[in-house]
């Protein structure tokens, strides 16, 4: 299972928040691909997909607060 | 380097997100330099990401009426308003070409205006943990950034004839209790090409672009 993790975003952010996934729970995901849009300090982001796998797990959801380093989702590489 | 700039004038929010669009497939690619947009919008209230339904005081119909849009986007931050008499700058730049870092961009920007308007003799700053750029705590300046594949679009909006603030009381810009002003407010009347071309050269000044990197 690969772990989908919130990176170091630059000096002075430690958070963003969840706007939307453009995925479900179940849906086949392909590397690099937009995954997931976050916001935060004024700024809307998409962070790719690390692998291909299926979306197994939304930690997450909409609305959610993540910090730095703290996972987002899970993909499994072998579904 | 110099940034590529359009000027698009007095333009519908819609057909300038449109143009961005365009311009930010090129920046993405390298095809095109990084670019700066340059408008002024009809009258449209923009939602952003983090925007609150309670955030507008007037029914949505009332609005139509007095020709004001309503616009959902994807940009960060909250509610704001444009009008004729606030310049819009869109800084499309792929920073894979300067640092990818959002909040190193984020701040610039706020560095474009503050370093501009002090040239103006107006003492601007920040205030922590609000994005935008403010003079005696009324807000002159807006910022809401999106950054797709580490390019960006959507930017700044700064006001600066008076005209444009009388819409700002239909909402609550940035979903906080503020007062706004502007240029005119500040310094009487201004002109828009010094203003344009003022706050193009501080985003160069401040952004040293290079080029695209090969």
């Amino acid at each position: 299972m690969t772990k989908v993790i919130l990176p170091e975003l630059g000096e002075g952010i430690d958070k963003a928040i969840v706007s939307y996934w453009y995925h479900k729970e179940g849906d086949k995901v392909k590397e690099k691909e937009d995954l997931v849009e976050l916001t935060t300090d004024k700024a809307t982001f998409n962070l790719p997909s690390p692998c291909n796998g299926v979306l197994v797990n939304i930690l997450c959801p909409e609305g959610q607060t993540v910090h730095i380093g703290e996972a987002l989702a899970e993909i499994d590489e072998n579904g | 380097m110099d940034f590529k700039v359009f000027d698009l004038g007095l333009i519908e929010y819609n057909q300038a997100f449109n143009f961005q669009k365009e311009i930010w497939q090129g920046v993405k690619e390298n095809k095109i330099p990084s670019s700066i947009i340059i408008c002024e919008h009809y009258p449209v209230i923009t939602l952003g990401r983090n925007t609150k339904k309670a955030n507008i005081f007037v029914d949505p119909s009332q609005l139509k009426k007095n020709g004001i849009e309503v616009i959902k986007t994807d940009r960060g931050g909250d509610i704001t308003y444009h009008g004729p008499g606030q310049l819009v700058f869109y800084p499309i730049f792929n920073l894979n070409n300067f640092r990818r870092d959002i909040a190193f961009f984020l701040r610039n920007l706020e560095e474009v205006v503050i370093r501009y308007l002090y040239e103006l003799g107006i003492v601007a700053e920040r205030i922590t943990g609000l994005t935008g750029v403010w003079v005696g705590g009324k807000k002159i300046s807006s910022i809401g950034i999106a950054i797709r594949k580490w390019t960006t679009y959507h930017g700044l909006s700064l006001n600066v004839y008076r005209p444009c603030l009388l819409n700002f009381g239909l909402i609550r810009p940035c979903g906080m209790d503020i007062e706004v002003t502007s240029l005119e407010d500040i310094l009487g009347r201004v002109k828009r090409d010094k203003i344009k071309n003022g706050i193009v050269r501080k985003f160069g000044e401040i952004f040293k672009y290079q080029g695209e990197k090969r």
